[in-house]
Order: C-alpha cells, then sequence, then structure tokens
C-alpha cells in the first residue's frame, strides 16, 4: 500500500472495486433500511383493516395497484435477501464460515436463494390471488 | 490502560466493566435475539400476506380473530420495529458525525418506531375484541 507506513489502506471507495462479500455486506444495511420504511405499508395495512371495510379495501386497492405491486415485489425480494444475509450473518456470529472460500460459496447460497424465494412467492402469490 | 497507573482496580474488574456506553454488549446481543425471532416470524408473516392478497375485509378480520394469528401478527410487529429502530440506530451512528443531528435523528427513529408498534398492536387487539 502507497501510505509509506506498510500499513493497509481502507477501501478507497471512488476508485476500488468492491468485490462481492462487500457489496452485499452494503446491500444487506440498504434493504434493511428499506425494509424499515416499508414497515409503514404494514402499518397502514393492519390500522386500515381495524378502522373498517372502506380504509381496508383503500389499502387493499393501492397495494394491488401496478405501483402497489412493484413496491411489494421490490420489498419480498429485499425481505428475503435480509432473511437469508442475515441468516448468514448469525453463522458469522457463531465463529463459523469465515474463510474466503465459505464466503464466496455463500454469496451464492444468498444469492440464489433471495431470488428461488423471492419467485416462488410471486408464483404462489398471484396463483392464489 | 498502563501498567503503572494509580488504580487499586486489578485489569481483570476494568474489562469486566460495561464499556463507555454502560451497556456492554446488551444492543449487540438483543440485535441477535430479535433476528432469531424474526426468521420463524417472517416466514408465518409471508405466508400470512400471499394468503391474504386481495382479501376481503370480512376475511381478513377472521384472520386475525384466530388467537395464534392475532399473537404472530403482534409479535411479528413489536419485534420488527424493534429490530428495526436497533438496526437504523447503528445505520445513524455510523454516518451522522454532528452530535445533536445524530440524537435527534436517533430519538425520532426509537420514538416513531415505538408508536408505529403500538399501532400496530392496538389495531390486531381492535380487531381481535371485535370492537
Amino acid at each position: 500500500m502507497a501510505n509509506g507506513s506498510g500499513r493497509p489502506l481502507s477501501p478507497h471507495l471512488q476508485v476500488y472495486k468492491l468485490p462481492l462479500t462487500a457489496v452485499m455486506s452494503i446491500t444487506h444495511r440498504i434493504t434493511g433500511v428499506g425494509l424499515a420504511v416499508g414497515t409503514l405499508l404494514l402499518v397502514w395495512w393492519l390500522v386500515a383493516a381495524a378502522a373498517g371495510p372502506e380504509a381496508f379495501a383503500r389499502a387493499q386497492g393501492f397495494i394491488g395497484s401496478f405501483f402497489g405491486l412493484l413496491l411489494m415485489f421490490g420489498w419480498s425480494a429485499a425481505l428475503y435477501y435480509h432473511l437469508c444475509n442475515g441468516i448468514r450473518h448469525l453463522v458469522w456470529d457463531a465463529g463459523k464460515a469465515f474463510e474466503l472460500t465459505d464466503a464466496d460459496r455463500n454469496n451464492k447460497v444468498v444469492l440464489g436463494a433471495t431470488a428461488v424465494l423471492t419467485v416462488l412467492t410471486w408464483i404462489v402469490g398471484l396463483a392464489v390471488w | 490502560m498502563a501498567s503503572n497507573s494509580k488504580t487499586l482496580r486489578s485489569p481483570l474488574q476494568v474489562a469486566r466493566g460495561l464499556g463507555s456506553a454502560k451497556h456492554g454488549t446488551e444492543h449487540w446481543w438483543s440485535q441477535r435475539l430479535t433476528s432469531i425471532a424474526l426468521v420463524p416470524l417472517t416466514v408465518w408473516f409471508v405466508f400470512g400476506v400471499i394468503g391474504h392478497l386481495g382479501a376481503g375485509h370480512a376475511e381478513f378480520i377472521a384472520w386475525m380473530k384466530s388467537p395464534f394469528s392475532a399473537v404472530m401478527m403482534v409479535l411479528t410487529a413489536v419485534v420488527t420495529f424493534h429490530h428495526a429502530q436497533s438496526g437504523l440506530q447503528v445505520v445513524i451512528e455510523d454516518y451522522v458525525n454532528v452530535e445533536w443531528q445524530k440524537m435527534a435523528l436517533i430519538i425520532g427513529v426509537k420514538f416513531l418506531s415505538f408508536a408505529l408498534a403500538a399501532a400496530c398492536v392496538l389495531a390486531v387487539v381492535k380487531i381481535f375484541i371485535g370492537a
């Protein structure tokens, strides 16, 4: 490293191409913030149901609209990503799977599981709707 | 801690303290605890949402009148908001460096999270007791 001290530098984010593991780490945080914002929809859904049929119909109407479904799709993908990658974090917390080969494999496991679960959910969801 | 500092506390006693925030690993542990709890709750919630996409009001009310569903929904809402405010706190602490802005955001996020959790709980309770 070129800082003269012989000590490693933090990655310079504008010029350093982040490895997949790092991209997945920041994505975990971004999906977490997104999901927190998405909880507003959950609050609306529950409070509308408690308020009565008209309010509930309005909430269901929004969720069923194109924009609502788009939000729900993004939200479901973020939820599955945060869930799968969160389980991976719990494995890390247990002190396991720290080797680079484990990390590379688990990147693919998490991404694959997210894609499969999201697609499966929407196939089932649109089928029963 | 320098070994020649004038203190009667042993290094072990110092290490057993709770750190500068006086909370030790409590915050970290509660994030882990809520994330473990959210694994089954999320799976239940996703199935519940799929089953009630486009459901009518009566159908939804019938679902929430089941004690199991009502308890699961209350748990999902409370644990989700606890997990969210805890995670958002860390994000704010990492990126907001002006002290008063950081504190204002953390306090705002926490108040809002618990208010929204309370709204969810009240909604489920209201439906459950049929008021």
